[in-house]
């Protein structure tokens, strides 16, 4: 696959939350319909990264642009921003008072001012390409952890969103359930979605990336196909890091 | 400042009295309380029986003290008792039965949430570490139900010395009569006492209970798991 | 037991029962505007009114009612401040439960998580929305056993009002006591009408508070 046009560009990103940067000087362009995903360990500030890309922190320094138009200064609409951004979270955030229809509805009915009708049968079908159809009407609570995810992407899905942010979606699930959720993740990939995800799933990472980000103490540390830095990583750091997936059969 | 009613509250040893007033308030109370907090601890083992008979009586007394205004249980009893059983009851051995039958069953109602609120899995593990049942409730129930117990015992104090003031509605001498007293000595000298007097008792009541409910309120969050 | 007596006199009592729940009801309507001012300007960390408004719990929390009534009806009135027995009444009502409510709201408000607030800005809605949509249904469903609990109290407290001269449950009691010496009767009388007013409040938080246990939607 070919990626010319550029969706999204990060020119030296700084996070500070006030006792040193967090992130230090990132740059990184996304291209459309590109999938890269950010791996490193704990704390490196990947999904700090990730929530800055959708505002829901504020950088001290640096740009982002989304289609060519800076969406960092004081000025950013917010709201607009983030009908193009979509995000899904590690504890899923649904609405527990909402069912699944209406949980999903929210978005196109009060931002996008959609018709009901329309609305509903958008969602319907979305419902019905992942599996879950006949929840709509289910309160998440009656919902496993994989299901409720898998409503959560269709509630982003649902706004048309040029890019999805997927933040550690896997992390909180029980392992028989996270696979529901990285097939709907794959097929979204192959669709040609733009996303950019955060995972500990080195396995789907390496299935699912055009380009792996390896983050480690607040900077982009190595940047490669998902080929290149699983078998031959470059630095020290990320073959460190990598090792860490891997285990040596015990002696004897 | 001549004519400033507060001079009434330093004039001869009106301030003193109404400290004492107060005192007999608060004395109250914690005879309330103290036989409240052994009665309720009893009371809360009971409601935790499985028996119906016992959930049944131990459910109409916690509902109908919690019901009724505490108002209305002074009068059944300073009233009451003496019209309906021949004995004269004072104010304040009214107000004593009144409080403790109403702080018995708060207190029973909170021992039993805290006994309740100890997972099972708190007893198992007791077991599996191979401690005999008096041990489990020494070393490992006991401690972590008191945690959950004393902020909301604490309150509980506080709610009941409040509401201690009431008493003066059946006739006890406490801070309220003395207010009144005080102020009805010195209508012609100093008519604007009422102000002073009533606003003293206003702050009187807080600066004894703020610190107690802070005290609860910082409990409750350290020891909230 | 003259239940000649009691036919006689249960006029007086609904009059008086009347007072109370007129009284009550709008004192619990101020408590819960208040209630809802000061757990919002916490909420939102408005300076200088979320101290205020913390002085103000403070105070009210730990002060009683009789208090606070003596001080508005005899004290107010020699600053040139002259209310009527029903103003006391509520304003006195009012001023304990805005803050009891106060703290309800607070910790509704305060259960429900910030990320619930980030997953509504991050499918657009704007922060009035995400509080009205998300927040705001959420944290009322959680509020309401402490709300409850609040309108069951303070309908309780206002058996104190007798002393500003309102011819209330207690007072009629009080009177019937004093010049008939009818204490069964008075007291009976007194005992059924608060459980006509308190036990059907009750038992309707209860079966609220069964609805949402656990803010559970979808049970």
């Amino acid at each position: 696959m070919v990626h010319e046009e550029k969706l999204l560009e990060i020119h030296d990103l700084v996070k500070d939350y006030g006792n040193g940067p967090v992130l230090k000087d990132i740059s990184l362009d996304v291209h459309k319909g590109e999938v890269v995903v950010l791996i490193g360990p704990s704390g490196c500030g990947k999904s700090t990264f990730l929530r800055c890309m959708n505002g829901l922190e504020s950088i001290q320094s640096g740009e982002i642009r989304l289609d060519g138009n800076v969406i960092t200064d004081k000025k950013t609409k917010w709201s607009e921003v983030r009908q193009k951004i979509g995000m899904v979270f590690q504890s899923y955030e649904l609405f527990p008072h909402m069912t699944v229809l209406d949980n999903i509805l929210l978005g196109p009915m009060k931002v996008q001012k959609k018709g009901k009708k329309e609305a509903q049968e958008e969602a319907e079908r979305l419902l019905e390409r992942v599996g879950l159809l006949d929840k709509k009407d289910a309160f998440p609570r009656q919902l496993s952890g994989g299901q409720k995810q898998r409503v959560a992407i269709v509630r982003a899905l649902i706004m048309k969103p040029e890019i999805l942010l997927f933040d550690e979606v896997t992390a909180a699930l029980d392992p028989e359930m996270v696979r529901e959720v990285l097939d709907v993740m794959l097929e979204l990939a192959r669709e040609g979605s733009t996303m950019v995800i955060v995972t500990h799933e080195m396995q789907f990472a390496r299935a699912v990336a055009d380009r792996i980000v390896f983050l480690d103490g607040g900077e982009i540390v190595e940047m490669d196909t998902p080929e290149n830095l699983f078998t031959q990583p470059k630095t020290d750091r990320a073959g460190r890091f990598l090792h860490t997936f891997t285990f040596e059969k015990k002696e004897g | 400042m001549q004519d400033l009613g507060i001079r009434v509250l330093f004039m001869g040893n009106n301030f003193i009295r109404l400290l004492g007033g107060l005192w007999i308030t608060v004395k109250i109370s914690l005879i309330s309380v103290a036989l409240s907090i052994l009665l309720g601890i009893l009371l809360g083992m009971v409601m935790t029986l499985k028996n119906p008979v016992t959930r049944f009586f131990t459910k109409v007394y916690l509902e109908f003290i919690r019901i009724m205004p505490q108002l209305v249980l002074l009068f059944l009893v300073y009233f009451g008792a003496t019209k309906s059983f021949g004995i004269q009851l004072s104010g304040q051995v009214s107000a004593v039965i009144v409080f403790t039958l109403w702080g018995t069953a708060e207190m029973g109602d909170l021992v039993r949430g805290a006994l309740i609120s100890i997972p099972k899995h708190q007893y198992e593990s007791g077991a599996a570490l191979g401690l005999e049942n008096r041990q489990i409730y020494r070393y490992i129930i006991i401690p972590q139900t008191l945690r959950r117990l004393v902020p909301l015992a604490i309150n509980l104090t506080t709610r009941m010395i409040k509401t201690t003031s009431l008493i003066v509605l059946i006739g006890v001498v406490e801070v309220m009569k003395v207010a009144q007293q005080i102020i009805e000595a010195n209508r012609y000298t100093v008519p604007d006492s009422a102000l002073w007097i009533y606003g003293t008792i206003f702050f009187l009541y807080f600066i004894v209970f703020w610190p107690v409910s802070r005290l609860a309120a910082r409990m409750e969050k350290r020891w909230a798991n | 037991m003259n239940i000649d007596f009691i036919t006689e006199y249960i006029p007086m009592y609904v009059e008086a029962a009347k007072l109370t729940l007129r009284l009550g009801l709008t004192g619990i309507l101020f408590s819960l505007v208040i209630g809802i001012f000061c757990s919002l300007s916490g909420y939102y960390r408005i300076p200088v009114l979320r101290q205020i408004t913390a002085a103000y719990i403070e105070l009210s929390r730990n002060t009683p009612l009789l208090v606070q009534l003596f001080f508005l009806y005899f004290g107010l009135p020699k600053l040139g401040i002259m209310l009527s027995s029903e103003s006391c009444a509520i304003i006195g009502l009012s001023f304990l439960g805005g803050s009891y409510m106060a703290e309800a709201f607070r910790s509704g408000l305060e259960s429900i998580e910030r990320t619930q607030i980030e997953s509504a800005l991050a499918i657009g809605l704007s922060h009035p929305q995400a509080m009205r949509y998300v927040v705001f249904p959420q944290a009322l469903a959680v509020s309401v056993p402490a709300l409850c609990a609040n309108v069951i109290f303070l309908i309780k407290e206002t058996s104190v009002f007798s002393v500003v001269a309102l011819a209330d449950l207690m007072y009629v009691a009080k009177d019937l006591i004093g010049l008939y010496y009818q204490t069964d009767e008075a007291l009976l009388m007194l005992v059924i009408a608060y459980l006509i007013l308190l036990l059907p409040i009750s038992l309707a938080a209860g079966f609220l508070e069964r609805r949402l246990r656990y803010a559970g939607f979808g049970n």
